[in-house]
């Protein structure tokens, strides 16, 4: 049986909107059913704009009746996360330090989503201020994994992911500061792409860490990732798909990126290696080899950065952050100032040896996460033969890449036993995030399983 | 400064401003500091090391 019309990919719905087979307000409505039905056990939403979002798809049936068809974009009910401004509605940050805010006008990327005539569902919930990778702590509770509503959907932009699956929108706009796009596309079996560092703006978007802070789409699809990926940078008609030189050649760095993975992580990322290679990929063992100092790096870039944005409310208003959020910005003003520049130092080493890793290839390839979707709560997980701290472990693979800019998307890859979903992540070469995309539409047959449709968990 | 000067002093502040809660977490960002200062890639104004200069991606802003 079809999968509903609000659970299948932009790329695969436009054209019955286009051709007025399908309206933009039937699959806004089927939206927000999802959303009446599921969103009080996932607290996917911190705001849902169900009148403004009708009024949106009338206006769009309006215009594709007339013969104003604006592009692939329009009449899709897509969300936003909640720490992105959309003109006249409150952008939350999932934090009490901000209520009272409203947006004056939409971050430029939306503008240019709402140009393309998307339609905005809703704002989606977030670990609080971007600053945690599991959703869990947010003013408005966490948010949780459509797949087993006892797990995280990842973080920080984990309500966008868990609406993704859920069928309340068909694509979301996320940001990515260590992996918070990649981190819950892979928690959820979705697609989340962080593009090259400064592809997109980040104007009226909150900032957590401005030399590591990315936005990016979160799909269903690497093709509908292209799609919201070129409205958001202005360049809706360009960017079409080119063929990649075969046989695609891949680097894989298995030093520190491979060695502690969950068991079952290792079983479907093996068995994506073996198709990619049945299918034509050659791959190739690559090193980065100051890997070990990647977490130190991030570290001390991130807290500095963060600490001192939020230095004024921390002082201010303590007490409206979360007690988790308050206490890491909290450490970042301890952060010395040699430190952070020795940090700044150390991420041009690291972005030098990624640089050597891609030469003469298409990408590298890894897993996304270590470990399967983390139990909401727990401070730790098993891994192996040991435990590692949860925020450690979900960062461990993706933060490498905010540090050196690099573009990279996250791709589902398989399931756990237990359903839960895998990741693969493919790094592309500096400064081409097309040919990342190329790259990854090519293998995205290979590599994919079924995004989740869990309407709602189990 | 000294790490365990610095340790001593962020704790004390911690401890002032009511958030010892932190002292675990400054435990962990200290061992953190510990390894980036320990990093081979830091310079050695002692005597240039024989290895090519990084290149900076501030100049090159893609």
């Amino acid at each position: 049986m079809a999968r509903p019309l609000h659970l299948q990919p932009i790329a695969d719905v436009a054209p019955l909107v286009e051709r007025r087979e399908l309206t933009a307000e039937a699959l806004v409505r089927a939206c927000l059913d999802a959303i009446a039905d599921a969103n009080g056990r996932l607290n996917a939403f911190i705001t849902v704009l169900g009148d403004e979002a009708l009024a949106q798809a009338r206006t769009a049936d309006g215009e594709i009746a007339a013969g104003r068809y604006r592009g692939p974009l329009h009449g899709i009910p897509i969300s936003i996360k909640d720490l992105i401004d959309l003109k006249g509605i409150p952008t939350t940050a999932a934090s009490r330090v901000r209520i009272g805010h409203v947006a004056a006008k939409d971050a430029p990327v939306i503008a240019r989503l709402r140009e393309a005539g998307a339609i905005f569902i809703g704002k989606t919930n977030l670990h609080e201020f971007a600053f945690g990778v599991t959703s869990e702590d947010s003013a408005f509770g966490p948010a949780r994994n459509p797949h087993d509503p006892e797990r995280s959907p990842g973080g920080s932009s984990g309500g966008s992911a868990a609406a993704i699956v859920a069928g309340m929108s068909l694509a979301s706009v996320g940001t990515d500061t260590g992996g918070s796009i990649r981190i819950p596309a892979a928690a959820c079996g979705i697609v989340g792409l962080k593009p090259q560092r400064g592809d997109l703006s980040c104007a009226g978007v909150v900032p957590l860490s401005p030399t590591l802070d990315h936005v990016g789409p979160m799909t269903r699809s690497v093709g509908d990732a292209r799609l919201m990926y070129n409205v958001m940078r202005g360049a809706a008609r360009e960017g079409a798909p080119q063929p990649v030189a075969a046989p695609p050649r891949l680097g894989l760095p298995r030093r520190y990126f491979l060695d502690r993975l969950d068991t079952e992580v290792r079983r479907a990322f093996e068995a994506t290696l073996a198709r990619l290679g049945d299918a034509g990929c050659v791959l190739e063992d690559v090193d980065i080899r100051h890997a070990g100092d990647i977490a130190p790096v991030y570290l001390h870039v991130s807290l500095a950065e963060a600490a001192r944005y939020h230095a004024p409310a921390l002082d201010t208003k303590p007490q409206d952050y979360t007690k988790p959020v308050r206490l890491r910005l909290e450490l970042g003003r301890y952060v010395l100032a040699e430190d952070y520049l020795r940090a700044l130092h150390g991420r041009r080493v690291l972005r030098a040896e990624v640089d050597a890793a891609l030469a003469g290839r298409d990408g590298l390839i890894l897993p996304t996460l270590p470990i399967p979707a983390p139990p909401i709560g727990a401070a730790t997980v098993p891994i192996e033969t040991g435990s590692e701290p949860v925020r450690s472990a979900l960062l461990r693979l993706t933060q490498l890449f905010n540090l050196t800019g690099h573009p990279a998307i996250s791709i589902p890859c398989g399931t756990t036993s237990d359903g839960l979903p895998c990741g693969c992540q493919i790094v592309g070469l500096h400064g081409h995030t097309l040919h990342l995309l190329d790259l990854a539409e090519m293998l995205e047959p290979h590599i994919a399983t079924p995004a989740g449709t869990a309407a709602g968990g189990r | 400064m000294e790490l365990d000067d610095w340790l001593r002093a962020a704790l004390d502040d911690a401890e002032r401003r009511g958030l010892a809660e932190l002292q675990p977490m400054l435990d962990t960002l200290v061992r953190a500091t510990r390894a980036l200062r320990g990093a081979d890639w830091n310079d050695d104004p002692t005597g240039p090391r024989d290895r090519p200069a990084a290149p900076d991606p501030l100049s090159n802003p893609s």
